[in-house]
């Protein structure tokens, strides 16, 4: 996903830029020169910090304009009165296959999920891959079969492609990527930075489910468990949580990094702090005793199909009922809310009631998990 | 679930919460040793609980923080080696060096593998004997019986390609001289469960007498740790000073015999360097001289590597107890866990880490 990371530096603009507005010029900075030497480390793709310094450091001195600035989970850009969402993610999730889903559908559900984020309704996507000289036919025919059976599924069709292949040793098997095309609904606008005091904050259901599912099946790591991974296209329960109620500031799907990551970048880019409650949190029963066993804590563990809304305070039990009322968010729950105290904070109520930091993740041990 | 929801029961704890404040006549000095019991107060808030009935003080239990940097440095000098294969812990990788450190190595192209065993890294000596392949082997007297095992099993398949570069520190030494220190403000201590699982408890009987200060060996979930802080409350009240087990569902009197034999046979102890603390007589663990060539010390000469550690940093007096993380002027402003400045800053059982990470919201920078 492009990774929506530390947006402190980011204007809040409300309402999306259109594409054919001019570069502003003066703006443009040169890039920070990374220290020489510095070289890039499997940190730099964990969605937490060192991502959020590839952006600030790289990336946008290079290539920033009004759009891409944003740094939303898709861009939004105007065409003849038409609001399009765009995005693209690649994935190199190591193994290929796992519980509950492999690499090809892990790359529709998550491109269609960043759109969706958008409140756009998936139109299109693309696909381009990236194969190790050397890979058995069968597991390239397995793979994308079951990025056609995601894509039907969804009712999103895969309209164009590309194909490479490398050397052996130069990739793991094979990478995906993905881009997707959406239209945008009419009259709604989701962002980061719209998170108020007050808000309610929601999230779709049981977290953690992916990277455990992914860990259970990692070389050293084998352990029994009977959890799978939650990988979903959730464009449908959106559509229903957004018919349900305009109240929406913001939606999120919590991938690398998991809760804790997407709602401090969301309480950095509004500028509040967030206080959750420890109880309230549906994690499951096995998720929980993997974590325990590893010493991970599920706040940072991802997920491929949850969502996380900011909901103005009001509309909470209408975005509730709208979400368990969807198969893919019958497990939803209200965990906390918006609060003007402690800025670009996220504060977590223990079981003890007392309080608690819930940090964005500094370091990654266990890449490449989507 | 089972064995653990009983122990972070909300209703049992702050009944020992308000036991142990209605009990405490003056603010007692209590230090937990382990990190990992570190991690639980700060995690769950235990402090905020007690209120001003006790002070608790931070022990210099997380192996990860205490390693030598020269250490560090050498494992980064094995992993630059093109015929060496380095095996850590991942916790490992992020320590800062003098220089640099291993995930930066890493992507240099340096070899290095993260397990969770050392088991693992034998399977890696067999499955690559064209490799050295080095295990990091760090850790307090929890680790050691693995590590011993792992020596004991690559004798055993008869593996000359693969060595342990130790860095074992054992904690009742620690406890001892942080007890003979002038400085020390330390009324009674919460002994580390784990630890005592598999050593027992008669090293920490020897303290008490000698040096007439409870010490109750302690679990690691937030009814475990304020059992035992009431407990040594409660001894202090009555002015006792005995050696008392609450974690009884671990720990036996005697240990784990075959996990002490396993040790006793490939280790022997002699003074080691503590990362922050500097030496401290008898503390540490290194491979007997008949298993010498396991020892990747001896058998790649690192002895010329050596390291001076930053000055600013005031780790010493905080793993001792002396000061708390938030008494640094460079915590959480020079020295972050992404750019730690020392010891405690480094690994997320580290008391500075610890601080960092779920206490921020409490301090003012």
């Amino acid at each position: 996903m492009p990774r929506t990371t530390n947006t402190n530096a980011i204007s809040s603009h409300s309402k999306p830029v259109s594409n054919d507005e001019p570069k502003d010029l003066t703006a443009f900075s040169c890039p920070v020169p990374l220290p020489a030497g510095e070289r890039i480390l499997l940190g730099h793709g964990s969605g937490g910090k060192l991502s959020a310094d590839l952006l600030q450091q790289v990336f946008l001195p290079a290539l920033g304009n009004p759009v891409l600035d944003r740094l939303e989970d898709q861009a939004t850009v105007s065409l003849n009165g038409v609001r399009l969402a765009v995005t693209t993610d690649s994935f190199v999730v190591k193994p290929l296959f796992f519980r509950g889903g492999d690499i090809g559908s892990l790359a529709v559900h998550g491109t269609i999920n960043d759109l969706a984020m958008g409140a756009a309704q998936p139109l299109w996507l693309s696909a381009a891959f990236i194969l190790e000289e050397g890979l058995p036919l069968e597991t390239l025919q397995r793979i994308v079969a079951s990025m056609h059976q995601a894509a039907a599924g969804a009712g999103v069709p895969i309209i164009t492609g590309d194909t490479k292949v490398v050397e052996k040793g130069s990739a793991d098997g094979l990478f995906i990527n993905t881009t997707g095309i959406g239209r945008v609904r009419d009259g709604v606008y989701l962002s980061s930075s719209q998170a108020r005091p007050g808000d309610v904050i929601l999230v779709s259901g049981f977290l953690g489910d992916h990277g455990i599912a992914i860990l259970a099946e990692r070389e050293g790591l084998q352990f029994e468990t009977q959890v799978t991974s939650d990988s979903a296209p959730l464009h449908a329960l959106v559509a229903q949580l957004l018919d349900a109620t305009q109240e929406i500031r913001c939606l999120r799907d919590p991938t690398r990094g998991g809760l804790s990551s997407t709602l401090n970048e969301i309480a950095a880019a509004s500028g509040v702090g967030m206080e959750l409650e420890e109880t309230a949190i549906p994690v499951r029963e096995d998720v929980r005793g993997a974590c325990e066993m590893l010493g991970l804590d599920p706040l940072y563990v991802a997920n491929e199909g949850k969502l996380v809304a900011i909901v103005a305070a009001p509309a909470a039990h209408q975005a509730l009922s709208a979400l368990q009322h969807h198969p893919l968010g019958q497990h939803a729950a209200i965990i906390g809310r918006v609060t003007a105290d402690h800025p670009c904070m996220v504060v977590l109520r223990t079981l003890l009631g007392t309080t608690r930091i819930v940090d964005m993740l500094v370091g990654d041990q266990l890449p490449r998990i989507c | 679930m089972k064995y653990l929801d009983e122990y972070r029961d909300a209703r049992i704890a702050r009944a020992l919460a308000a036991e142990i404040r209605r009990r405490s006549s003056r603010r007692w000095v209590l230090m937990e040793i382990c990190g990992g019991q570190t991690h639980t107060l700060m995690r769950y808030g235990i402090d905020e609980l007690l209120g001003d009935s006790v002070e608790l003080v931070h022990g210099p239990g997380c192996p990860v923080c205490v390693t030598p940097l020269e250490l560090i440095d050498r494992a980064i000098h094995l992993a630059r080696r093109a015929d060496v294969t380095l095996v850590s812990y991942g916790d490992m990788l992020r320590v800062p060096g003098s220089e640099t450190d291993l995930f930066h190595v890493k992507a240099e192209g340096g070899d290095i593998r993260i397990v969770y065993s050392p088991t693992d890294a034998v399977n890696l000596a067999r499955t690559l004997p064209n490799r050295k392949v080095v295990f990091f082997a760090i850790g307090f007297e929890t680790t050691a019986p693995a590590h011993a095992m792992a020596v004991l099993q690559a004798e055993r398949l008869g593996l000359t390609n693969f060595s342990l570069l130790v860095s074992h520190v054992l904690v009742p030494p620690a406890i001892r001289s942080l007890l003979a220190s002038p400085k020390n403000r330390v009324q009674g201590f919460i002994a580390p469960g784990h630890v005592c699982t598999v050593v027992g408890c008669r090293d920490y009987e020897d303290l008490v007498r000698e040096f007439r200060v409870p010490i109750v060996v302690g679990g690691f979930e937030p009814v475990d740790l304020l059992e035992a802080i009431r407990m040594l409350v409660i001894q202090l009240e009555e002015g006792r000073a005995e050696l008392e087990n609450q974690y009884v569902r671990s720990v036996q009197y005697e240990g784990n015999r075959p996990a002490q034999a396993a040790v006793a046979r490939v280790f022997e102890s002699a003074d080691r360097k503590w990362r922050g603390i500097g030496s401290i007589p008898e503390s540490g663990l290194y491979l007997k001289p008949e298993y010498a060539s396991f020892d990747a010390e001896r058998t790649f000469d690192l002895a010329d590597i050596c390291a001076q550690e930053p000055a600013e940093c005031i780790s010493a007096e905080v793993l001792l107890g002396h000061k708390k993380p938030t008494d640094c002027t460079a915590f959480g402003t020079r020295c972050t866990p992404d750019k730690p400045l020392g010891a405690p800053m480094v690994s997320s059982e580290g008391a500075c880490a610890a601080y960092y990470q779920y206490k921020r919201h409490l301090v003012t920078l």
